[in-house]
């Protein structure tokens, strides 16, 4: 398997590993299953994502994809956060072997899945917002 | 604690030895000749792959002239299936027995000749990795070409009942092959002794280079040719010899039978000091039987964690180890094998093989035993399944 720098960096020193106690929207994403679990935390004040947290189960792209992600979204408001794509966590990792590019696409969704437990203690209907959280196929 | 550099992938490959390149290297550049050729260049390096053929036979207690030099295990497997089928299905013999857990050489070939409308019988293995012999005995018709049972599983490193096997299959009078790719070197093989029909192994998991094999064909069955070209190989398989890689493979062949139950008195403790203390850490498991491995052999699952993450973790701390999760196996299942031995998915993926040879010293091993439980720990501490295993919730 041939990994990036940037991805043996981020797997060998995840940034952002660990728990937010009372965060506003947890999101978990993937099953044991498959061999990938992703959970993220996510703190948000104004609008802004002031602290983001993960725990991830899987290969050395499912640990570097997560914490490239939280990198991505910490101190962004919301709206920046929804719009991140897994295109964009590839390319801030300086590329993905293609059989791992699956792992990027959890860690977009585990986004979305916090943003939408957000909303959704807010009282309001995440799916207008943030959309179908897409569950990987097993 | 200071880094270590350890090989813990045997089963993998293996380095050529230096007793195996000092041997092959005259053959690149001053013994050079084409084994076909006439003049002495020529025949002496005729000489020396017929010599190599011995030292091959007598590895395995076979014949030279039972002896077909290949390019990997692969080959030999392909060849030694795929031949005894198409011959045999001219006799409306189309069925073939084989286990759930063979190496994939076999597999994906039994699979090929099923859409060739063979059909194949799946032996499974029990818990512990072994196959009984009986399941063998009932899975043979009287349209049976052939049965194919490996003698060492590569991952949990299970050695199978061959000597039972052999004999069912000779009662039964069928063609009995072995995929011996992993017990060759580490077990005692005899194959007239044992009775089996056809054996496949391959030189760079014996300390020879990588792209050569043998296949051992008992005398009396026709195998029908594989490469059609020159008279090589008894015509069975042309194209000019790797003479280098032939004359390495004798000698690796020579050496790794040598003092088998020495290397494994040293090995075995070192193994199960390996497996108690890779046991200690809780939620975790041995795959395959414990006494009827190979002596380098351990496989184990360590529930909560990754494979392919334990791996990247052990090699940033000199540590060269394998796993049958499915981020390894370049597919989203885990090992064939490990599910076959009744694992569940989450299991299977956090799974860990070591393979050992007499090289991981005793300082190796504690050395091992150091930096699995740390990296273990720093894996689950960042696992979402680990803290639902802990806080006692389901978590598939």
């Amino acid at each position: 398997m041939l990994y990036s720098e940037k991805v043996l960096d981020h797997f060998s020193n995840p940034r952002n590993v660990g728990e937010i106690e009372n965060a506003d929207g947890v999101g978990e994403i993937g099953n044991a299953k498959c061999g990938d679990i992703m959970k993220m935390y996510l703190k948000i004040d104004n609008g802004i994502i002031t602290d983001a947290k993960f725990k991830t189960f899987g290969c050395g792209a499912a640990v570097a994809t997560s914490s490239m992600a939280t990198e991505l979204i910490k101190g962004k408001p919301i709206e920046d956060a929804l719009k991140l794509t897994n295109d964009a966590v590839v390319e801030a990792l300086d590329g993905l072997p293609a059989v791992k590019i699956h792992c990027s696409v959890l860690a977009e969704q585990a986004v979305r899945s916090a943003l939408s437990d957000y909303y959704t203690r807010q009282g309001i209907d995440p799916l207008p917002i943030v959309g179908e959280i897409k569950e990987p196929e097993e | 604690m200071e880094k270590r550099f350890i090989y813990a992938d045997n089963a993998a490959t293996t380095c050529v030895s230096q007793k195996v390149l000092d041997a092959m290297l005259p053959y690149f550049t001053t013994a050079y000749g084409n084994p076909s050729s006439i003049y002495k260049l020529g025949r002496d390096a005729q000489r020396d792959v017929e010599a190599a053929r011995v030292k091959v036979a007598k590895a395995i207690g076979a014949d030279p002239n039972e002896i077909f030099f290949t390019s990997c295990g692969s080959e030999s497997d392909n060849w030694a299936i795929k031949g005894t089928a198409e011959r045999l299905a001219k006799r409306g013999k189309k069925h073939i027995v084989t286990s759930v857990f063979e190496h994939h050489a076999v597999l994906h070939t039994t699979q090929y000749l099923e859409k060739q409308g063979f059909e194949v019988t799946y032996i499974p293995v029990d818990e512990k990795g072994l196959i009984n012999p009986e399941d063998v005995r009932n899975a043979i018709r009287e349209d049976t070409a052939l049965v194919t049972i490996m003698y060492a599983n590569n991952e949990i490193g299970t050695i199978q009942p061959i000597d039972e096997i052999a004999k069912i299959c000779k009662e039964k009078k069928v063609i009995f092959h072995t995929d011996a790719v992993q017990a060759v070197g580490h077990v005692e093989i005899n194959v007239h002794e044992q009775g089996i029909d056809m054996l496949s192994l391959s030189g760079h998991k014996i300390h020879a280079q990588k792209g050569i094999g043998a296949l051992y064909v008992r005398k009396g069955i026709a195998l029908p040719n594989l490469i059609h070209g020159g008279g090589q190989e008894r015509n069975k398989r042309a194209g000019t010899e790797n003479v280098p890689a032939i004359v390495g493979l004798g000698v690796a062949a020579e050496e790794a039978v040598k003092n088998i139950s020495e290397k494994a008195a040293i090995i075995t403790p070192r193994r199960n000091r390996l497996i108690d203390g890779i046991l200690k850490l809780p939620y975790t498991r041995l795959n395959g039987d414990r006494d009827k491995r190979l002596p380098g052999n351990l496989n184990i699952s360590i529930e909560g964690i990754e494979g392919e993450s334990l791996l990247l973790m052990l090699d940033m701390n000199g540590i060269c180890a394998s796993s049958g999760s499915a981020c390894t196996s370049g597919s989203l299942d885990p090992s064939h094998v490990l599910l076959s031995i009744g694992l569940k998915h989450e299991v299977a993926h956090g799974s860990l093989r070591l393979s050992i040879d007499e090289n991981v010293s005793d300082e190796d091993v504690d050395y091992i035993l150091e930096v699995i439980p740390k990296v273990v720990e720093r894996l689950r501490s960042m696992s979402p399944v680990w803290e639902k295993m802990m806080k006692g919730e389901k978590y598939e």
